[in-house]
């Protein structure tokens, strides 16, 4: 079934990498103190992978809530973005976008973009959401009740799984040469501000390489607008 | 541990992504059809994906995460299946440390 559906076996091999992360955030909450019903809370209300893993750690390291908050939210500050981007695939009635709005993360945004037409955005986007969902949620349940983890994610090499997905999706993406030096440029920014920034930043401000074609396009668009307005008030 | 925490995180979260679709539904009136929004994409996965490679906390580092991104890199021109993709990786970064 899955064998000739690409998205539905991309979905599940994303989520597959990212239950076994599920288990290790599941064992670092609880022994960073949180309850096993708080570690599931977050799994299902925060639904943002690297922002909850700072948080429990920073508790963890004995860092305070209060100065776990500030480094969760600038990782998830992220998702801002992402949702900004997503206008369009995130379709359907109130409720169904309020649904959708929460599964936007790194990995159900990079799986919708990477597809060619809107109807393949849309449907990428749900069943990546779905599988990671899932994922993220047993995961998280079994390394909170376990109390002991599969090992480090490490060992199996899936922190480098993640690039190496993220770079799969990003390929698609770089139509033409515009769009090919906003990703370079997107890159050499975070890496500038990787060593001066608090985690989360530099992925933040990355965004800014796309400011230069946003600003063209929409110069682009006002020229256009003020060509065609003699025709229109003829 | 106390719940506020929690659920200032989760509050929270869920917000930023709210407000970004919903600033997202006012801005894209004003771009244009050839770039219009999902291009701030692109930039924000590039820079993911570098940091996700090359750092450890602030530090820029260069281990077992950067070959594995150079097979990676080689597959995708190479037009390899994703899962091909993805198990490369992690076996090129798994091997690498085991070996180390």
């Amino acid at each position: 079934m899955a064998s000739n559906d690409p998205i539905l076996r991309n979905a599940l091999s994303i989520g597959l990498a990212t239950a076994v992360y599920a288990v290790s955030f599941g064992v670092l909450s609880v022994a960073a103190g949180f309850s096993i019903a708080q570690t599931c809370v977050m799994s299902v209300a925060c639904f943002t992978g690297a922002s909850q893993l700072t948080f429990v750690s920073v508790v963890g390291a004995g860092g305070g809530v209060a100065g776990a908050l500030a480094p969760a939210l600038l990782l998830a500050g992220r998702n801002a973005l992402y949702a900004l981007s997503l206008k369009g695939i995130l379709s359907g009635t109130a409720p169904k976008r309020a649904l959708r709005a929460q599964v936007v993360v790194d990995e159900t945004t990079a799986m919708a973009h990477a597809q060619p037409t809107l109807a393949a955005r849309r449907r990428a986007f749900d069943l990546t959401a779905l599988c990671l969902f899932t994922a993220w949620n047993i995961g998280t349940l079994v390394g909170a009740i376990a109390g002991r983890g599969l090992g480090d994610p490490r060992d199996y090499g899936l922190d480098a799984v993640f690039p190496a997905v993220f770079l799969a999706l990003l390929v698609p993406q770089l139509r033409g040469p515009d769009a090919t030096r906003a990703a370079v440029a997107g890159a050499l920014i975070a890496l500038a501000l990787l060593p001066i920034t608090p985690a989360g930043v530099p992925i933040i401000a990355s965004a800014l390489a796309a400011v230069p074609l946003l600003l063209a396009s929409s110069r682009r668009r006002a020229r256009v607008r003020m060509g065609q307005a003699p025709e229109a008030g003829r | 541990m106390s719940w506020w925490p929690v659920l200032a995180l989760c509050g929270a979260a869920y917000a930023l992504k709210v407000l970004g679709l919903a600033i997202g539904e006012r801005l894209d009136r004003e771009t244009s059809e050839r770039w219009s929004l999902e291009i701030v994409v692109v930039p924000v996965l590039a820079a993911l994906i570098v940091v996700q490679t090359f750092s450890s906390g602030h530090r820029f580092v260069l281990d077992a995460r950067t070959p594995a991104l150079l097979v990676a890199a080689v597959l995708v021109w190479r037009k390899a299946p994703f899962v091909v993709v993805a198990f490369a990786a992690a076996a090129t970064a798994a091997l690498l440390r085991l070996v180390a």
